[in-house]
């Protein structure tokens, strides 16, 4: 039987603690600023672990992800500008346009792999981030304001930060615990046989496609609730949200967390976004130690973060 | 007609340029398997060196070459300090790799040559219109670019087809192990390889400098395109590349060009002009799915392992 006590599920332990303690922490220093970066690295954190989904447990390497993140924030936006405030309308509509995107671009995409999947995603993402430049009603190049949070009623209130914060906090281990059980069902187990061996679990008798078809579309779905709440964080969309590096950021959170393990993403998230934002304050030219720190990772550390704490148990 | 020509010409002076960065691209990926994301930011800084030595020396054609020699340095140098070491990992550490490299050069040109973008003037013999049909002129620049990126194709050819080391190359791409057993310095070959594609690069990007600025991201964009043309060329296939990069020219500019007005004819001129430029953004994604959807290992697929 394996040890419940082990560094890998200390550190997963620690931050769900620290995320969920974080609002006090604020509360009691008055540093708004923390819980500010935080629910953007939460909102990220739920995105890059719908990434991992696809990338880690199912072997797709997506690298158009970001686009849902413009799709969900666009539903949000547009709606918000044609007078529709409420979150009950918005959001299921959020949800339901990255479904049906991933649907068809993952039709038409899962025919191809490898690197010609890597590629192929990459320029529908590109499609979606040139349409939404091209919304001359909504913004165009310049984005979208959004002057009004979604509207909940009474249920919920967007504005107030730590409401705002334990809300994204919410979706994000709704996510998690939503992949968890999907990884873990029989639905999931096929996934990740596919990703293992493809010949075998079609000889077996699985619709390779149809089952990679929906994993992709369930990601790109609860990417695209991570759009609806950076619409939210942000209070403003724009197509820059799309754009390729977007994608690329994604990838580097879930790689550099751990592909293939539940809290990886989210420790990459925020390791990255961390990184980022204490690099930027110590010196402007901070992607100058950002990238070979990125390259000296895949150098040297395998398998991420999650890899390295992985090591400790043995060691 | 006059429009139509130059147009066509433009498009071709495109297709060209792209095909000099595509083919750098896909002779590392067809012969190490590697993917390099950082290939635009060679073509940044191809373009880069060139400003400065041309500004340095103050002769056009020096600093050109210069430039090109600096690239081709660049590029081995990358390859021997870091990305030797990822040939045969898996493709997503590859792109985690050349990520970092992006977000370096980026800073680092910051750094060195400021945020604001450089001009690379053009000496006054390279800015006189020629005459190529009666009446039509087209300038000396982009017709020497088309030259140059004609010449530098039918020497890859010839260097790839016909000589030596364009055989070992050939048999790198089909089986590394083979080709290694026999004897060949296998390192040495990739990393002259690299250094090959690193060279194009930065001569696509020390070309297009004159007639865009030279700026921080400028290999971003073009990036993606060479990309898209490698992957409707099919990996690894240098013919499928040049045919593409022609394609993909023609395509975006001719878009450019005539799909506003074309879309005048069935839209309002209000929506047309508002929706041409994305549409002819999107149009050689467009083209690259159909590509995909239809032939998934692009239309001429390089010879199998």
């Amino acid at each position: 039987m394996k040890a419940w006590l082990n560094v890998r599920a200390a550190v997963a332990a620690l931050v769900v603690a620290g995320l969920l303690l974080l609002p006090l922490y604020t509360s009691l220093s008055g540093n708004v600023f923390a819980l500010t970066l935080f629910t953007r690295i939460v909102i990220f954190a739920l995105a890059a672990a719908s990434l991992n989904l696809i990338m880690g447990y199912g072997g797709m390497m997506s690298f158009g992800h970001a686009a849902y993140l413009g799709i969900g924030g666009y539903a949000v936006g547009i709606l918000a500008a044609e007078g529709v405030g409420s979150g009950f309308v918005q959001w299921p509509v959020a949800l339901l346009a990255s479904a049906l995107f991933a649907l068809v671009i993952g039709a038409l995409s899962l025919r191809t792999r490898g690197v010609y999947f890597i590629m192929i995603t990459l320029a529908f993402a590109q499609m979606a981030y040139y349409v939404a430049s091209g919304l001359a009603r909504y913004g165009g190049d310049d984005g979208l304001t959004i002057y009004k949070r979604s509207d909940f009623g009474g249920l919920i209130n967007l504005s107030n930060r730590v409401q705002f914060y334990y809300l994204c906090l919410f979706c994000l281990f709704g996510g998690l615990y939503l992949i968890w059980r999907i990884v873990n069902s029989r639905f999931g187990m096929v996934v990740r046989g596919l990703r293992s061996n493809e010949a075998r679990m079609q000889a077996i008798g699985f619709p390779a496609t149809r089952y990679r078809l929906v994993c992709f579309v369930i990601a790109g779905t609860i990417c695209g609730l991570a759009g609806a709440l950076l619409a939210n964080n942000t209070d403003f969309v724009s197509p820059a949200v799309m754009y390729w590096t977007r994608s690329g950021d994604l990838m580097v959170m879930v790689i550099l967390g751990g592909m293939g393990s539940l809290f990886g993403p989210v420790i990459g998230a925020i390791v990255y976004l961390l990184l980022e934002e204490f690099l930027s304050q110590v010196t402007e030219y901070w992607a100058m130690i950002l990238g070979p720190l990125l390259l000296l990772i895949v150098l040297f550390g395998r398998g991420g973060i999650d890899g390295l704490l992985g090591r400790f148990n043995r060691g | 007609m006059l429009l139509v020509v130059e147009q066509f010409l433009n498009g071709l002076q495109f297709g060209l340029l792209l095909f000099l960065l595509a083919a750098g691209l896909t002779l590392v990926f067809g012969i190490m398997d590697f993917v390099n994301l950082a290939h635009g930011s060679l073509y940044m800084m191809g373009a880069y060196f060139a400003a400065t030595f041309v500004a340095w020396t103050g002769n056009f054609i020096l600093g050109v070459l210069l430039a090109l020699g600096a690239t081709l340095l660049l590029g081995i140098a990358l390859e021997f300090v870091a990305l030797r070491h990822l040939y045969g990992r898996d493709h997503l550490d590859h792109v985690l790799a050349t990520f970092g490299l992006i977000l370096f050069f980026n800073d680092a040109v910051r750094l060195i040559w400021g945020p604001a973008g450089l001009a690379l003037p053009l000496p006054a013999w390279l800015t006189v219109p020629v005459p190529i049909l009666p009446g039509i002129h087209y300038p000396a620049y982009r017709l020497a670019i088309i030259v140059v990126a004609l010449v530098v194709a039918l020497l890859l050819y010839i260097v790839v087809m016909r000589t030596r080391l364009g055989m070992l190359i050939r048999a790198g791409a089909s089986n590394r192990e083979m080709i290694g057993a026999l004897g060949i310095n296998i390192k040495l070959l990739y990393t002259l390889v690299f250094g090959l594609g690193a060279a194009l690069a930065g001569l696509a990007g020390l070309m297009q400098a004159p007639i865009l600025t030279v700026q921080i991201g400028m290999g971003e964009n073009i990036l993606i395109l060479a990309f898209v043309i490698i992957v409707i060329g099919g990996i690894g296939s240098i013919r499928g590349a040049f045919l593409a990069a022609i394609f993909v020219g023609m395509i975006d500019t001719l878009g450019r060009a005539f799909l506003p007005d074309l879309l005048r004819q069935v839209l309002s001129s209000a929506a047309a002009s508002t929706a041409a430029p994305a549409l002819s953004s999107m149009l050689i994604y467009l083209v690259m799915a159909i590509v995909l959807v239809v032939r998934p290992e692009g239309l001429f697929p390089a010879n199998r392992r």
